[in-house]
């Protein structure tokens, strides 16, 4: 303890060993050894303890874990995370760029647009343009108010089930999306755009050099997010049957009654999925941080096994 | 005698119901140096910026190098120009702002090309070259590669500086340049002023420097309370000044 220290550093005590003998001792975290001693244990025990449970099934889980059928849901899910995220981008970006705009009537429209499809929830939203047949037996492009029409499709052969799927996905995450992009571009100094604007540059070439690449520092964290978000939101579109993974993995379940070990199956390749999808995000992140003295990214793992040696009595405290 | 460079005729603004501008006549001419003094809230950086439109002027006139700015005339009406116009005319008018606002994605040498490049067209090696020949002008050729977060503010100030030069203004605006910097960097940027002015620059400067303003300026026009209080040579508006206001104003800044 500091005191004690400064105590037995009396100058009595200075003059017998002299100064260069004090060896300054850091503090011993007992406590944050027999924390960690007890989380290993426990998860030492409960690992153990499921691998070794009869009623997990392992050997269906191996079966089935690289299955044609697993593969195909795989091949859905990622087209689907892929396709409705460039959706939601692509519409959000639009979106956004119409709630700052100074006409009152696109301001109200993308306001009602976030407030329609945020309001209510995706799994109604899903539902709702699977059965969107309903409600418009045939969809036409002509000419208003005239019988001209150019072409005319059946809805139902329009909306299959993956159509219905992409159009949920999409304008769901184009509302969330919408409100990203919009607080990444009022994050950018308005001096920014005076300064462009001074340089005779137009407004198209401001927002698209200046202010957009500025907001994409912001944007990007959020977005990355979303996308791991998407990944596993996809999951839902099994209630309209769209050949997901996990439409796959509950047809499997339903005929073998095999929930647990299917589950665990869905549960690896999800994971291995958003796991392999943080690494491109760390890559932009570092892209668009350029002009900033920030320092690099450390990833999780990095930072778990240089903290390590925090736990030891010998190192010095990190700095926080 | 030639044009002016500036020509305004009884410039107004408000903001709300402030009046901000009430009636600004004033007229700089090729090759001056003209500096605006006042208190803060006298409206000098608001004039500044209807110069290059960054403000809408609610009435009167205001013409750079004989165009109005912002504004077409029709009878006796003034309509507002595209954003895509006003982009066109603010080309010639180069503006330096007191903080900055360099690009902080790019480097020194991308903020000074980005304009050339994008806007007038000039080919990438071109723009590169004068980018560079106006760095060394400003002192900052070694610093071609950094970002602005790399650059001390006096640095980032004389890079916004040749960014606005690469467009080869005729007229540039500077809006109180040295205020946002630490005392001893602040002669560094006079001094590339100073140089500006030297080669003929038309300059309208919005400063507290009042040295500055002796020294390089052709004329001294005093603001306050958004009316021009006394205009004319610096020695002597700023030396023996003849309104009491302006009296008032020196001997706090002094």
């Amino acid at each position: 303890m500091p005191a004690t220290a400064h105590r037995s550093a009396e100058p009595a005590a200075n003059a017998a060993g002299g100064t260069e003998d004090l060896v300054a001792v850091p503090v011993r975290h007992w406590g944050r050894w027999i924390a960690a001693a007890l989380a290993l244990v426990s998860l030492v025990g409960l690992v153990g303890s499921l691998a070794k449970n009869p009623n997990l099934h392992w050997d269906v889980v191996g079966h089935y874990l690289f299955a044609d059928l697993i593969f195909d849901g795989l091949t859905t899910t990622l087209w689907l995370t892929a396709a409705a995220m460039a959706l939601g981008l692509g519409l959000g970006t639009l979106v956004a760029v119409m709630r700052l705009s100074a006409n009152p009537v696109l301001y109200g429209l993308s306001t009602g647009f976030v407030w329609l499809f945020r309001g209510t929830p995706l799994l109604v939203q899903i539902i709702f343009w699977a059965y969107a047949a309903a409600l418009y037996k045939h969809l036409m492009i002509g000419i208003p108010f005239t019988t001209v029409t150019f072409v005319e499709f059946d809805t139902n052969s329009l909306l299959t089930p993956s159509v219905a799927a992409l159009l949920a996905l999409g304008l769901n995450e184009a509302a969330y999306a919408s409100e990203i992009v919009r607080a990444g571009i009022q994050s950018v100094d308005p001096g920014q755009t005076e300064a462009a604007h001074s340089l005779g540059m137009k407004p198209a070439l401001t927002m698209r050099r200046i202010v957009l690449p500025q907001a994409m520092k912001v944007i990007i964290p959020p977005m990355g997010n979303e996308t791991i978000n998407m990944l596993k939101t996809t999951a839902y579109v099994s209630v309209i049957a769209a050949h997901d993974l996990m439409s796959n993995i509950q047809d499997v379940y339903a005929q073998n009654y095999q929930v647990i070990p299917m589950l665990v199956v869905a549960a690896l390749w999800y994971l291995a999925l958003t796991t392999v999808l943080s690494a491109p995000q760390a890559w932009l992140e570092r892209r668009y941080g350029r002009g900033t003295a920030r320092a690099g990214h450390v990833s999780p793992l990095r930072r778990m096994f240089t903290g390590l040696p925090g736990l030891l009595p010998t190192t010095r405290e990190r700095k926080g | 005698m030639a044009r002016p460079m500036v020509h305004a005729e009884g410039v107004r603004k408000h903001f709300g119901r402030l009046d901000v501008l009430k009636g600004i006549d004033l007229t700089v001419e090729r090759g001056e140096v003209c500096c605006l003094l006042g208190p803060s809230g006298s409206g000098k950086s608001t004039f500044l910026r209807c110069i290059n439109h960054l403000e809408k002027v609610d009435g009167g006139r205001l013409t750079v190098d004989g165009d109005l700015v912002g504004y077409r005339q029709a009878g006796n009406r003034l309509h507002e120009l595209r954003e895509a116009e006003v982009a066109e005319r603010r080309r010639a008018i180069g503006m330096v702002f007191q903080r900055f606002n360099l690009f902080p994605h790019l480097t020194a040498l991308e903020n000074v090309t980005e304009a050339p490049v994008r806007v007038a067209g000039v080919n990438r090696t071109d723009a590169r070259a004068e980018a560079l020949r106006l760095l060394e002008r400003v002192g900052l050729a070694d610093r071609a590669d950094h970002y602005p977060a790399q650059l001390s503010g006096g640095q980032q100030q004389r890079v916004a500086i040749a960014r606005a030069l690469a467009m080869k203004p005729k007229l540039m605006l500077f809006d109180e340049p040295t205020s946002a910097l630490d005392p001893e960097l602040v002669g560094d940027v006079l001094d590339v002023m100073r140089g500006l002015a030297a080669d003929g620059m038309t300059m309208v400067v919005v400063t507290h420097e009042i040295g500055f303003a002796r020294e390089v300026g052709d004329t001294a026009v005093f603001m306050d309370e958004g009316v021009v209080v006394e205009a004319g040579d610096p020695r002597r508006v700023l030396v023996e000044p003849e309104q009491e206001r302006t009296r008032a104003f020196l001997s706090k800044v002094l």
